[in-house]
């Protein structure tokens, strides 16, 4: 075991570097001056040139990038150019509340997921299966941000149920665990938990499927084994697979709560990356993505090493 | 045991197998797919919404551009309006009508450059095999450790605002993707036995794979193409909805949707209706997508 995780770290580790690479690269990629967003429209060449170097534009670009990998790996991402705080910071104050939003999605979508995609694949072929397939076509269909919309609608603006935007009273951007700020995390949760549903819903399905079809579930039946005794290990048959495809979920939550978080005016990591492209506030973009995509990296390093802790099949492919 | 019930299914399957084989794979494929009713309901839909889109000019509605501050967010059912108007008191059913265009040009032309781009890609990644195999999956590799909502937001809000770098942008997320799509199965084509007779009779590599892998190939890389429509209409739309695709004024799901948003405590239904244009044609996608993949599953 302990073989195959160092063999999945020292994976990583080019994958790691080239992420920091495009995240590097893509501020370079950028039209335009990116000290544009700070530099006042009448200021000097002098200054312009004082600012260029006191940011380190002035070098050529592989140097910026290894000076700028060897300082992100002491945890020194920069400073946010509209700001002038700690980049690192910005967003690991943002991220918790990702954290939060994501977790609370991944609650309600796999649950969900798991048990309709149970559901739909015993009873294959029926009227359930055909609305629980529905349901999961439907979440992975919809345009998330505008459910987002329509929620808001129906339980803000009609019923008056729940607060429209924000993640807590009067404005509070830090999360606490009381109704008071629950009650701002039920509509961007019900949103984000629909493409996971769908998701789940499917792999889940399919996997129930393919294993009731097999011999063994047919031996085990023909033995005398309960139902639920079959259904142990339909359970441990699909949690690998079922496993992988939540972890990489999860992920896409973390990742991709930009437009979720953008209708709630949620203050995660997806806002400020919103508010980062467009006040042209290059560190901090640059220092969002970085962060977010090692995120997605890790977990999916989480989620293989599970994967072959509980299947130990894996270990040797 | 089941020894007996696999040689007869074997039989009646070679019985069967004259009344078939008359029929080409495609044309199978084609019969198969028309008998599927949600499929084709889903086709007519798709159908329906391409056409107004390209007829829009043709069909007597009002002007899309044209707005007035006297009829603003009126609701839907109004005479004259019967979807209502817009923050600006523009009609909204001609909106949504011509906002078709854009909005089908830049959720399905990214895929189709993917699909061309990655087909290619995969195809000689792996046809060709050994060092420049791995050098361009490594490389794919790690498009892969970006979430794709993130990817391609990374890139457009690099690149700026604008049509034309939002496509850049989806572009970029779907090449990997169908690249490697595309790899696996010609990995999977390149080692049989006629590709090996085709070579033993000197066609060369460019040759091989034209003719002999990528007919063999392309069914599969085109389904995994269809089912990315609809991911790519919402994330098109959703670029939009952020502020970076499409620029007023010009009529678009996802920028109506957000040029909206401030209305939906007057007019909330009306608000609403962009980002159901999306959906309808989201799900007419993913369930044609998977009409086909059913239909093109030959062992049922």
């Amino acid at each position: 075991m302990l073989a195959y995780i160092a063999r999945r770290i020292v994976y990583v580790i080019p994958i790691v570097i080239s992420v920091a690479l495009v995240c590097f690269l893509l501020v370079h990629i950028t039209p335009g001056d990116p000290l544009v967003a700070v530099l006042p429209a009448d200021a000097s060449q002098e200054l312009a040139a004082q600012l260029r170097a006191a940011y380190g534009f002035d070098r050529p670009l592989p140097v910026q990038f290894g000076l700028w990998l060897l300082r992100a790996l002491h945890g020194d991402l920069g400073n946010s150019i509209a700001t002038g705080r700690p980049v690192l910071a910005e967003v690991m104050r943002a991220v918790s509340n990702t954290v939060t939003l994501a977790v609370a999605a991944a609650i309600i979508g796999f649950t969900m997921g798991i048990l309709l995609g149970l559901i739909a694949g015993y009873f294959r072929e029926t009227w359930i299966d055909k609305v629980a397939t529905s349901f999961a076509i439907a979440g992975v269909s919809v345009p998330h941000y505008w459910l987002g919309m329509v929620l808001v609608i129906i339980f803000s603006v009609q019923l008056n149920w729940l607060p429209a935007v924000g993640a807590g009273p009067n404005g509070s951007n830090s999360w606490a665990w009381d109704w008071a700020h629950l009650k701002y995390l039920v509509l961007p949760a019900i949103t984000t938990s629909v493409i996971p549903m769908g998701i789940v819903t499917r792999t889940v399905r399919a996997l129930t499927g393919d294993i009731l079809s097999q011999d063994f579930v047919e031996a085990l039946r023909a033995k005398g084994l309960y139902e639920t005794g079959v259904f142990r290990h339909v359970i441990k048959n699909a949690a690998p697979t079922a496993l992988a495809v939540m972890g990489l979920q999860l992920g896409y939550m973390l990742g991709g709560s930009i437009l979720i978080e953008t209708v709630f005016s949620w203050p995660g990591s997806g806002f400020l990356l919103n508010s980062a492209i467009f006040q042209r506030d290059l560190p901090l973009l640059q220092g969002t993505i970085l962060i977010l995509a090692l995120f997605f990296v890790f977990l999916n390093l989480l989620v293989d090493i599970a994967q072959a802790a509980i299947d130990p099949r894996i270990k040797r492919g | 045991m089941s020894e007996l019930p696999l040689s007869a299914t074997a039989d009646a399957a070679l019985q069967a197998a004259p009344a078939t084989k008359a029929r080409g794979y495609w044309a199978t494929v084609g019969r198969r797919i028309t008998r599927d009713k949600v499929s084709m309901a889903c086709a007519l839909v798709l159908l329906l919404i391409f056409l107004s889109a390209v007829l829009a000019p043709w069909l007597g509605l009002e002007d899309p551009y044209k707005g007035s501050m006297i009829r603003r967010l009126r609701h839907i059912g109004t005479a004259g309006y019967p979807l209502g108007t817009d923050e600006l008191g523009r009609d909204m059913l001609a909106r949504l009508i011509y906002g078709g265009r854009l909005s089908l040009v830049i959720g399905i032309l990214p895929v189709i450059l993917a699909f061309c781009i990655g087909t290619s890609l995969g195809l000689v990644a792996g046809y060709v095999g050994g060092k420049l195999n791995t050098a361009i999956m490594r490389t794919i590799d790690v498009f892969y450790a970006f979430p794709s909502v993130l990817l391609a937001i990374a890139i457009s809000g690099a690149l700026g605002a604008g049509i034309l770098n939002s496509i850049v942008s989806l572009t970029v997320v779907f090449v990997p993707q169908i690249t490697r799509v595309a790899e696996s199965v010609t990995t999977g084509v390149r080692n049989m036995d006629f590709v090996e007779a085709a070579r033993a009779s000197g066609a060369g590599p460019f040759t091989i794979m034209r003719v002999h892998i990528l007919g063999n190939v392309l069914g599969a890389i085109f389904v995994y193409a269809t089912s990315l429509i609809s991911v790519s209409m919402i994330l098109a739309a959703g670029l939009s909805f952020l502020g970076l695709g499409t620029k007023p004024p010009e009529p678009e799901w996802g920028l109506m949707l957000n040029t909206l948003r401030t209305a939906i405590y007057v007019n909330p239904w009306v608000a609403a209706l962009p980002g159901a244009m999306i959906f309808a044609v989201s799900i007419c996608f993913n369930l044609l997508s998977d009409g086909l993949r059913s239909a093109m599953d030959i062992r049922n």
